[in-house]
């Protein structure tokens, strides 16, 4: 399915020491007066460069919220994030975004959405395009680029998603729930070439999802949200052997994580759920 | 489309994902295969013939025995009377400068209506000050019917033709605007985002997102403008002008000349359709990426 092995990481890319996440003290509000609603609690994470980090929590905890402050969607209420010590202040070609629902730009085919990012950092057409073959080449996407994205099967298009936004050459990819639309298999596949890809690339993955699973299969260290106002309640660090597989499910370690994951997440949506029903 | 395409765009649920690779072989379909009509479409041709010329009996039936029930037919010309009128018109040069006149205020009024309202329902989807600007002269004058301006537009304007043109215009504009406006408001958020995370400027999400996302609703829009501009057009051309089919057509009436009355109804009719289809076509290249979704 992917092309991984063959592929050749560009220059410049991997262990180049970028892609330090900080977040300090940040509280995220929406509205005012009586609609004033607090999604993010005051927050404070230091992410390392290189880093596989999973944001997990129940649903409607905020923790899309807080990946849309790092990304410069929304601005937090206080604190600031910053990205190898400068501040977020809006989007950037350098925080790579890949969203839950499928967003290429439906009316551009596949190797035009890809070459999108490059064109717009001022690549010529040719450039662009030998950009654009290449990480579609990467995903293992390259013969399908005069597809509209509506052609594509579900999975097919999150991975063009991924190869756009690593066609920016970003030093921080953000991921909201990539996979959470997608069947059992196709979510198992991704996610081991989402792993190879991080490798090979060495960039800091942020990653939000509400699957346990997948958060512990993934991630080197799983931050646990409690139920809104968000805050990061746990810092687990997920010691498990790479290259990891599949089979690593079957293991006690990963075991014990999972439990750890799930009982912390049980607590908090029995919470969240007695909050709801006072 | 070819059925074979159908098949290949619906695989089997299950199998969606190990199947995809395999997808590559097949055959894009052949540009003829759209032109090729299919068993459905002949049936439906044949019916459509069978049906208008049951009507076309029907129509001759009731004029041949002077039907007079409530409706009064033994005034309207019947279907050869029509046909050898037009035969007899489409011979003479005055009947075709009557079409080139209303065709020429056609071209130049929803000209002007196309590239003004796209420009003004941009605007107005992506600003909110000029929305809410616009907006009130909007709910003031589009209820206003073509017809209820002609007094004033004979007044204002220097010459009948620009009065007209600018009725016809009137008409056209405003459903351009509002679909235009609904089109750029139905901007997916997610893809502004995306964009702008990719490295967009303003000025790119504008090009790139929202005048795409806006452009089913901007063709229909066209198409729907079309429409009303030759309603609006006939109004003014019965109420003032020399020229122009609907000049012809109450003028028919005037002359008690029945047969031209329904000549110029079925010009009218065949004209709109002619624009209403033309539209189309031209808007068609732009949805490419929406024709294959179905």
């Amino acid at each position: 399915m992917l092309d991984v092995l063959k592929f050749k990481a560009p220059q410049g890319a991997g262990d180049h020491g970028k892609g330090q996440v900080d977040i300090n003290e940040v509280t995220i509000t929406f509205g005012k007066g009586n609609d004033l609603y607090q999604a993010v609690e005051t927050t404070s994470i230091s992410i390392k460069a290189g880093e596989f980090v999973c944001i997990l929590g129940p649903s409607g905890c905020g923790k899309s919220t807080l990946l849309n402050s790092i990304a410069g969607y929304v601005e937090p209420t206080t604190g600031e994030v910053t990205v190898d010590g400068e501040i977020v202040d809006g989007p950037s070609p350098d925080r790579g975004m890949v969203f839950q629902q499928y967003s290429l730009l439906p009316w551009k085919t596949v190797y035009e959405n890809v070459a999108f990012g490059p064109k717009m950092a001022g690549h010529s057409r040719t450039e662009a395009g030998s950009i654009a073959n290449t990480f579609l080449g990467l995903v293992g996407l390259k013969k399908f680029g005069s597809r509209y994205p509506s052609e594509l099967s579900g999975g097919m298009q999150q991975r063009v998603g991924i190869a756009r936004a690593l066609a920016n050459y970003p030093s921080v990819l953000l991921m909201d729930e990539p996979f959470g639309a997608l069947d059992a298999q196709t979510r198992l596949m991704m996610q081991e070439s989402l792993l190879e890809i991080w490798q090979k690339f060495g960039i800091t993955v942020v990653f939000v999802t509400h699957d346990v699973d997948e958060a512990v299969f993934l991630a080197d260290r799983v931050l646990i949200m409690s139920a809104a106002p968000g805050r990061i309640i746990e810092d687990l660090k997920v010691n498990l052997p790479r290259p990891r597989t599949t089979d690593l499910a079957a293991t006690s370690e990963y075991m014990t994580a999972r439990q750890f994951c799930l009982d912390t997440i049980k607590s908090e949506s029995r919470k969240a759920f007695a909050e709801q029903n006072k | 489309m070819s059925t074979a395409l159908k098949a290949s765009e619906k695989p089997d649920p299950i199998k969606a994902e190990v199947s995809e690779e395999v997808v590559v072989t097949v055959p894009e379909p052949s540009v003829f295969s759209n032109f090729a009509p299919t068993r459905q479409q002949i049936g439906g041709i044949g019916m459509a013939v069978l049906s208008l010329t049951v009507g076309i009996l029907l129509w001759h039936i009731v004029t041949a025995v002077n039907l007079d029930f409530y409706i009064n037919f033994s005034n309207v010309p019947s279907p050869a009377k029509v046909f050898f009128a037009f035969y007899d018109h489409i011979q003479t040069s005055i009947f075709w400068t009557h079409i080139g006149v209303s065709m020429r205020r056609i071209l130049i009024s929803y000209s002007l209506a196309a590239v003004l309202g796209i420009a003004i329902g941009l605007i107005m989807g992506r600003s909110r000050i000029a929305r809410a600007f616009i907006m009130p002269y909007i709910e003031v004058v589009r209820p206003i019917p073509a017809v209820a301006w002609i007094p004033l537009a004979i007044l204002m304007w220097p010459t009948e033709e620009s009065s007209i043109i600018y009725i016809t215009f009137l008409g056209a504009l405003f459903p351009i605007v509002l679909n235009t406006l609904h089109g750029a408001e139905q901007t997916p958020e997610v893809l502004v985002r995306a964009v702008q995370s990719l490295g967009a400027s303003k000025f790119n999400v504008f090009v790139h997102v929202v005048i795409p996302a806006a452009l089913p609703s901007i063709a229909a829009g066209l198409a729907i403008g079309m429409g009303v501009s030759w309603f609006s057009l006939l109004a003014g051309e019965i109420i003032s002008g020399q020229y122009g089919i609907g000049y012809f057509t109450w003028d028919a009436y005037s002359l008690i000349n029945y047969q031209d009355i329904v000549v110029g109804m079925l010009v009218i009719g065949a004209l709109g359709t002619g624009c209403t289809a033309a539209v189309k076509l031209m808007t068609k290249p732009m949805l490419k990426w929406q024709k294959r979704t179905r």
